[in-house]
C-alpha cells in the first residue's frame, strides 16, 4: 500500500495583500504538509518577508483577497497572538530589542499565555527554569543572555539563536524562518541550523526564507519555491536551489517579464 | 479683581489669634513676612512661564476648610493605617491632614541621634535649630512657600546629628482624612548634618474618595558638609485629591541628593524640585514617574542651581500618559559663572499611550561658562509598534504585552532607587498600576 500523504498544515489560496495602495503579494498558492521543510527563495523585494508578516499577522499588511488556513482553521481571522497559540512561529529577520523586559519575564508571559489558551494553569517556577535550561541547550544559549533584556546588546548571532531558542520553548506546528541566516557567520549558522534540525518532527513543518543556498546546506529542504513579484512562479526539489545559486535570479526575471 | 490669595489673606486676618495659639513662636514670627510678600501677587496661572499646563490660582479658588481650630482626627486611625509601601520601616511617622502623628514603633526604634517630631513641638523646643532651617531655604518670594508660611500650624521637623548614619529609611506617610473639603498646608523641615545620612520614603494617601482635598507642601532641606539625602515620594491618591508640593534643597560641599518622585495615582499634583548647590563635590539626583490616566494631571518641574563648580547633577523623568491624562516636565539647570567643571544631565521621555493624552514638555540648560559638560533632551512618543507585534507573534497578547512595555519603560528611573527595598515595592505598585489592579481604596477599606 502506497504511503498516506500526511496532513495538510498550512494551506494558503490566492493570497494577496498590499501595504497601503502597494500590492505587494499578488496570489500566492502554497500547500504544506506535516513534516515537510520548503525553502522560499527570490530576489529583493518579491515579497518572501511580506508573506511571513502576513502569516504572522502583521497589522501593517491588509490582505485583499484569498484564504490561508492552518490545521484547517482560519488564520486570517485571528490575532497574531493566537496565531502563535494555534502553532505559528516567526523568527525575524531582524529580532527586536526590547530594552527592559527581561528575557525570562518575557518567555514566561509567552508560555504562561499559550497554558492560558488551552485552559491550563501558569507553569510552576521550577518547571519554568527547567525547561529554559533544557531549551537554552539546544542552540547553546548563553545563561548570562536570559537574564539580559530581549535581544538588547546581543550580537547578530546571538539574536538568531535566541529566536530558535524561543521556538524550541514554544514548540510551534509552523516555523517560518525569515532570513535567518543573514549576519550569521559560519558557526552561528551551523549551530542555529542544528537547533532547527534538532526540533524538526514528523508533525511540525518549517518554511525557510532566503536568499542564498548556503543555509539550505544546513537545512535540507523537501521543496523549493521561487517567489517573484509576489508570485510563486517555480516550484521544484532541492536541485533547484543550486540552479539558483549557479545562474542568478536574472533568468527567472526574464521569463517573468510583465 | 480678587484673586485667590485673598480669601487667605482674610481668612489670616479674622483668625490671626487662633491660628498663631495652634502653632509655635518661630513658626508665627514668619506670618508677618509672609503676608507682606503676598500683598499685590498672584498665584501663577496657566501660561505663565513654567506653568504651560496648570493653575495653581484655579487649584487654590475653592473655599476648603483649614483645620485652624486643630481638631484631631482620631489617632487610632492614623495608626491603624496602613500604607501600600508597608513594613518598610519601623520608623513611621503619620501626618493626618496637616498634624504630625509619631507612631509608637517610632518613640521607641528612633535611634540616638536622630529627632523626628512636629514641628511646632520641635520649634517650641529647640526654637533655634528649627529657626536656623525654616523660613531660610524655601523663599517667600514664591507665593506658594509665603502662603503656606502664613497658615502652616504644624508640620514634620527632622534632624540627624553629625555623622549618624540612618541604617533604615524613615517613612512619612500623608494622609487625608476628612468628611468635608480639605486645605492642609503642610511643612516638612529636614536638616541631615555634616556627614551624616538618611533616607526619607513620602507616601501621600487620601481617605474617602469622594472628598476633595488640598495639599499645599513645602519641604526644606538642608544637607551639610558630606551628608547624604534620599527622598522617595510616592503619591497614591484619588482623582479628588490635588497636590502642590514645593521641595528646596540646599546642598553643601560633598553633599550628596536623591530626589526620587513617582505618582501612581492622583488627581492635580505639581511637584517643585529647586536644588541650590552651593558646595563643590556634590552630587544631585533628581528622578520621576509619573503614570497618568483618566483624567489624572501630572506636573514636575525642576531647578537646578549649580552655583559652586566639581558638582554633578543628573534629572531622568518619564511619563505614561492613558486616556485624556496631562503630564508636564519643566526643567531647568542653570549653571553660574563660577561653577566651574560642572556636569549636568537631564532626560525626559515621555509615552502617550492614546490619542487625547497630552504631554507638555520643557527641558532648559543655561550655561555660564565654557568649563562644563552638560546635556538635556526630551522625547515624547507611543509604544513601539515592532516591538509589541514581536511579543505577539510568541503568543502574548496585546494588552499584556502593551503593559509589559510600559513597565519596562520605568525601569531605568525605579533603578535609580538606592534601597533595594522600596525598588521592589515601586516595582510591584508600578505594575499594579498599569494592570489596573492598583486602588485608592484600597487600604481606605480595612479602616471602615
Amino acid at each position: 500500500m502506497s504511503a498516506q500523504q500526511p496532513e495538510i498544515l498550512l494551506d494558503v489560496k490566492d493570497l494577496h495583500a498590499s501595504i497601503g495602495d502597494k500590492e505587494i503579494l499578488k496570489g500566492i498558492n502554497l500547500t504544506i504538509r506535516r513534516g515537510e521543510v520548503h525553502a522560499i527563495m527570490g530576489p529583493n523585494g518579491s515579497g518572501k518577508s511580506t508573506f511571513s508578516s502576513v502569516l504572522a499577522g502583521n497589522p501593517a499588511f491588509t490582505v485583499t483577497q484569498g484564504s490561508a488556513t492552518l490545521h484547517g482553521i482560519d488564520l486570517l481571522a485571528l490575532s497574531p497572538e493566537d496565531r502563535a497559540h494555534e502553532g505559528i512561529f516567526l523568527s525575524f529577520q531582524y529580532p527586536v530589542e526590547i530594552p527592559g523586559v527581561s528575557m525570562v519575564n518575557f518567555m514566561r508571559a509567552a508560555v504562561n499565555a499559550k497554558r492560558k489558551y488551552f485552559n491550563l494553569p501558569p507553569m510552576s517556577a521550577t518547571d519554568f527554569l527547567k525547561l529554559m535550561r533544557q531549551k537554552r541547550a539546544v542552540v547553546e544559549l548563553d545563561n548570562k543572555l536570559a537574564s539580559r533584556s530581549v535581544n538588547e546588546g546581543f550580537s547578530g548571532g546571538e539574536k538568531k539563536r535566541n529566536e530558535i531558542f524561543q521556538m524550541a520553548v514554544l514548540e510551534p506546528q509552523l516555523s517560518i524562518l525569515d532570513e535567518t541566516d543573514s549576519g550569521l557567520d559560519i558557526d552561528a549558522l551551523r549551530i542555529v541550523s542544528q537547533g532547527v534540525n534538532t526540533l524538526k518532527t514528523a508533525d511540525n513543518a518549517t518554511i525557510v526564507i532566503t536568499h542564498y543556498q548556503r543555509l539550505l546546506d544546513y537545512i535540507k529542504p523537501d521543496f523549493v519555491h521561487v517567489l517573484y513579484k509576489g508570485r510563486i512562479v517555480m516550484t521544484g526539489g532541492p536541485e533547484l536551489a543550486l540552479q539558483l545559486e549557479e545562474r542568478g535570479y536574472d533568468w527567472i526575471k526574464e521569463e517573468n517579464k510583465d | 479683581m480678587k484673586t485667590s490669595i485673598d480669601q487667605y489673606i482674610d481668612l489670616y486676618r479674622d483668625n490671626r489669634d487662633a491660628i498663631d495659639a495652634g502653632s509655635a513662636p518661630v513658626i508665627n514670627a514668619l506670618r508677618p513676612s509672609a503676608l507682606d510678600a503676598l500683598k499685590g501677587r498672584r498665584l501663577p496661572v496657566k501660561g505663565d512661564e513654567g506653568y504651560e499646563i496648570s493653575s495653581i490660582d484655579d487649584i487654590l479658588a475653592p473655599d476648603y476648610g483649614l483645620n485652624i481650630a486643630r481638631l484631631n482626627i482620631p489617632v487610632d486611625v492614623a495608626e491603624s493605617f496602613r500604607c501600600d509601601v508597608p513594613n518598610m520601616s519601623s520608623l513611621m511617622g503619620v501626618v493626618a491632614n496637616d498634624k504630625f502623628v509619631a507612631t509608637k514603633s517610632l518613640l521607641r526604634n528612633i535611634p540616638d541621634g536622630v529627632t523626628v517630631m512636629s514641628l511646632a513641638e520641635a520649634a517650641s523646643r529647640f526654637p533655634d535649630n528649627v529657626a536656623k532651617i525654616y523660613g531660610k531655604i524655601a523663599p517667600l518670594d514664591n507665593p506658594m512657600v509665603a502662603l503656606n508660611s502664613l497658615l502652616l500650624q504644624d508640620g514634620v521637623y527632622i534632624h540627624v546629628d553629625k555623622g549618624v548614619h540612618l541604617d533604615q529609611p524613615l517613612q512619612i506617610v500623608n494622609i487625608f482624612q476628612s468628611e468635608v473639603p480639605l486645605l492642609a498646608m503642610r511643612r516638612i523641615v529636614v536638616d541631615v548634618d555634616d556627614d551624616a545620612d538618611l533616607r526619607l520614603l513620602l507616601c501621600d494617601h487620601s481617605h474617602n474618595a469622594d472628598i476633595n482635598y488640598l495639599g499645599l507642601q513645602i519641604v526644606e532641606a538642608r544637607l551639610g558638609k558630606g551628608a547624604r539625602l534620599d527622598i522617595y515620594d510616592i503619591e497614591e491618591s484619588t482623582p479628588a485629591t490635588h497636590r502642590i508640593s514645593l521641595a528646596f534643597v540646599h546642598q553643601t560641599d560633598n553633599s550628596a541628593f536623591l530626589g526620587n518622585t513617582t505618582t501612581l495615582l492622583n488627581g492635580f499634583s505639581r511637584n517643585n524640585y529647586t536644588v541650590d548647590i552651593v558646595g563643590e563635590h556634590c552630587s544631585t539626583g533628581l528622578y520621576g514617574m509619573a503614570i497618568g490616566s483618566r483624567n489624572q494631571h501630572i506636573d514636575n518641574s525642576t531647578v537646578i542651581n549649580h552655583r559652586a563648580g566639581r558638582s554633578s547633577s543628573n534629572q531622568l523623568f518619564r511619563y505614561v500618559l492613558d486616556d485624556e491624562a496631562r503630564g508636564a516636565f519643566e526643567g531647568l539647570i542653570e549653571v553660574f559663572p563660577n561653577a566651574k567643571f560642572t556636569e549636568a544631565f537631564q532626560t525626559n521621555n515621555n509615552i502617550l499611550a492614546s490619542q487625547s493624552a497630552l504631554m507638555h514638555t520643557k527641558p532648559q540648560l543655561i550655561i555660564n561658562n565654557d568649563d562644563v559638560k552638560c546635556s538635556h533632551g526630551a522625547t515624547t512618543g507611543q509604544l513601539n509598534n515592532e516591538a509589541l507585534f514581536y511579543m505577539q507573534t510568541r503568543g502574548i497578547p496585546r494588552d499584556m504585552a502593551r503593559t509589559m512595555l510600559m513597565q519596562a519603560f520605568m525601569v531605568d528611573v525605579i533603578d535609580t532607587v538606592a534601597l533595594e527595598a522600596v525598588r521592589d515595592r515601586l516595582r510591584h505598585l508600578v505594575e499594579k498600576r498599569f494592570d489596573g489592579t492598583l486602588c485608592a481604596c484600597e487600604s481606605c477599606r480595612k479602616l471602615l
